[in-house]
């Protein structure tokens, strides 16, 4: 019980960090924004790698974990990447 | 213990790249501090498990996304980021999905992780289907095409039926839902193939856990249908909003999943993604001056409200694109107020070549206008400027605009529809009442480049382009900027 309110604590204080750290985006930025963080999402890559990694578990649970492993990378480099090519385009002058 | 002060450091790192995000001159860093965040969090996984298998499993996922992310074309990022997304979420749901096969932790985050990662999936699927406008249009399909369709509508009906038949009538019935609502649906983007994959995928491992009798399954298949009703009735318009609750979505999917296998990375990274969609969202919302939940239930109206079209454009005037450059010959301020329409034509570059070419030739300020909910996605205008060279500075917000509206001399609206209806101001009873909106009447001149007087998504007519100084030119948006840009080196 003491796991899951420490994890729940570290949830609702990261909301709030969140909540701080993206106020008052400018609209200019908030594709790459929602891009990126996007990438960021993809960070679910971590779970798939420890289900497919972990050689005890049943063949079914790595299969799942081997399909999420790709999704994930597709998410979290795609995303990184297209965020990277649209920030680029921002100049000023 | 190094691998969770790894995982801390990872966190920060996240932390620090989306703050620099926020802040244009940082921004480009900021999305590499994000990438060195991932890099170190894969890194400190990676000691102590299988490796060959995952990597190639890693390897196959980054070669797609780097061919994805280098091939999409800017006009169709909306797409591109929806199917990112996507992806993301479905992933969630199999780790979850996973966890609990292997006996793992259960319960309710697992329920948490399957549910939401289910909705942003399958909402996903349904709000990419519609920007790359292959659902609900009945046209063609090729032989391969069709076998993928009904394929794959032909699976998730048959999990839905083996789970019916396992005692489970109420997966079996969202199956059937989903595989039915699926059906409609045609194509014309590229990464559609890779979404099809990724659906196909997971109708099977749902087919395969289903068969295995897993409640969990259950409830990605309603959450599923879930998905994408929530997303079914949700226009073009209102698209922005969705698309930034869904990216938030999948932030909060991934931290579910993090409860399930107790990482507080992710459950952080999550929470972070999970808050910056919220606050997108919430712009997005402000910006209709509608309540999410109004937004998500899709609660317009409809075109019964107000005044009929062929009453209102009864004194609609057309004009030539030389009557235009004769316009702007003598303008000294000229805004832009360009809409989905200019995204749909690709004209982008050829706006922005006229408003170059009007600013050396005539000496007059050319400003864009930029309506929080043009276009498909939040910021979808100011991307598309931005590919096309026009410094930001240029981009107006509109409170700005709208303070100088009525000492500008020409505004041009092009593909943009009920972001400049002056209904929104004076008529209380409209769908859009209470809408912010670009004063695109209060202008000296206002020319609207629009291929027909069709309605926006609000379904009601526009008095603005039936106004005394309005003059409407009714082109494609590239063919008339290039025309205009024309008419301007002729004179």
């Amino acid at each position: 019980m003491t796991d899951l309110v420490g994890l729940l604590t570290v949830f609702v204080l990261a909301m709030f960090v969140g909540f701080e750290v993206i106020t008052k985006v400018p609209p200019t930025l908030h594709t790459p924004l929602m891009s990126g963080s996007n990438a960021i999402s993809g960070i679910t890559v971590i779970g798939a790698l420890v289900l497919a990694g972990h050689v005890g578990e049943p063949w079914l649970a790595r299969t799942l974990g081997f399909l999420a492993i790709v999704l994930a990378m597709v998410n979290v480099v795609g995303g990184f990447l297209v965020t990277h090519r649209m920030l680029r385009m921002f100049r000023r002058k | 213990m190094t691998r969770d002060l790894l995982y801390l450091l990872a966190a920060s790192l996240f932390i620090v790249g989306l703050r620099m995000m926020g802040h244009p001159r940082t921004a480009v860093r900021g999305n590499l501090v994000g990438a060195l965040g991932m890099l170190v969090a894969i890194g400190a996984t990676l000691p102590g498990l299988g490796l060959p298998l995952l990597l190639v499993a890693m390897v196959v996922g980054s070669a797609l996304g780097v061919v994805a992310a280098t091939r999409v074309k800017m006009t169709a990022m909306p797409e591109m980021v929806g199917l990112l997304n996507g992806l993301g979420g479905a992933a969630s749901v199999l780790v979850a999905g996973g966890e609990g096969a292997s006996g793992g932790a259960a319960g309710v985050a697992t329920a948490a992780g399957g549910l939401i990662g289910s909705v942003t999936f399958f909402g996903r699927y349904v709000a990419f289907g519609k920007l790359a406008e292959f659902l609900a249009v009945s046209r063609a399909l090729k032989p391969w095409q069709g076998a993928v369709k009904y394929g794959f509508s032909g699976l998730v009906a048959a999990g839905a039926l083996a789970s019916a038949v396992g005692g489970n009538p109420a997966a079996g019935a969202a199956g059937l839902a989903i595989a039915g609502l699926l059906l409609l649906r045609r194509e014309t983007f590229p990464g559609m193939n890779v979404a099809k994959a990724a659906v196909l995928l997971l109708a099977l491992a749902a087919a395969a856990m289903a068969a295995g009798g897993s409640g969990y399954w259950t409830l990605v298949a309603v959450a599923g249908v879930l998905g994408v009703l929530l997303t079914w009735s949700i226009g073009g318009a209102d698209m922005p909003v969705v698309i930034a609750l869904l990216n938030s979505y999948s932030g909060l999917a991934a931290a579910a999943t993090g409860f399930v296998i107790g990482n507080t990375v992710l459950i952080i990274s999550g929470a972070l993604v999970g808050a910056s969609g919220i606050i997108l969202s919430g712009i997005m919302c402000r910006a209709m001056n509608r309540s999410l939940v109004n937004v998500v239930l899709g609660a317009f109206g409809g075109a019964a409200a107000g005044p009929k079209a062929d009453e209102v454009y009864r004194t609609v005037k057309a004009t030539s694109a030389e009557e235009v450059a004769m316009l702007l010959e003598s303008a000294r301020r000229v805004v832009i107020v360009p809409g989905y329409g200019m995204a749909v034509a690709q004209a982008q570059h050829a706006v922005r070549d006229l408003a170059n070419l009007v600013e050396k030739e005539f000496g007059a300020e050319v400003v864009y206008a930029i309506h929080p909910v043009a276009g498909r996605m939040p910021g979808h205008m100011n991307v598309l400027l931005a590919e096309a060279d026009v410094p930001y500075g240029k981009l107006k917000e509109l409170d700005e605009i709208n303070a100088a509206m009525e000492s500008t001399d020409v505004c041009i609206v092009v593909g943009a529809n009920d972001v400049v209806n002056p209904l929104a101001r004076t008529d209380p009873s409209s769908p859009i009442a209470g809408m912010p909106i670009v004063d695109a009447d209060r202008a000296r001149t206002c020319v609207v480049v629009k291929r027909s007087l069709g309605p926006g998504f609000a379904g009601i007519p526009n008095p603005l382009f039936a106004k005394e100084k309005t003059l409407m030119l009714f082109k494609d948006a590239r063919e008339a900027f290039v025309e205009i840009a024309a008419a301007v080196k002729a004179r």
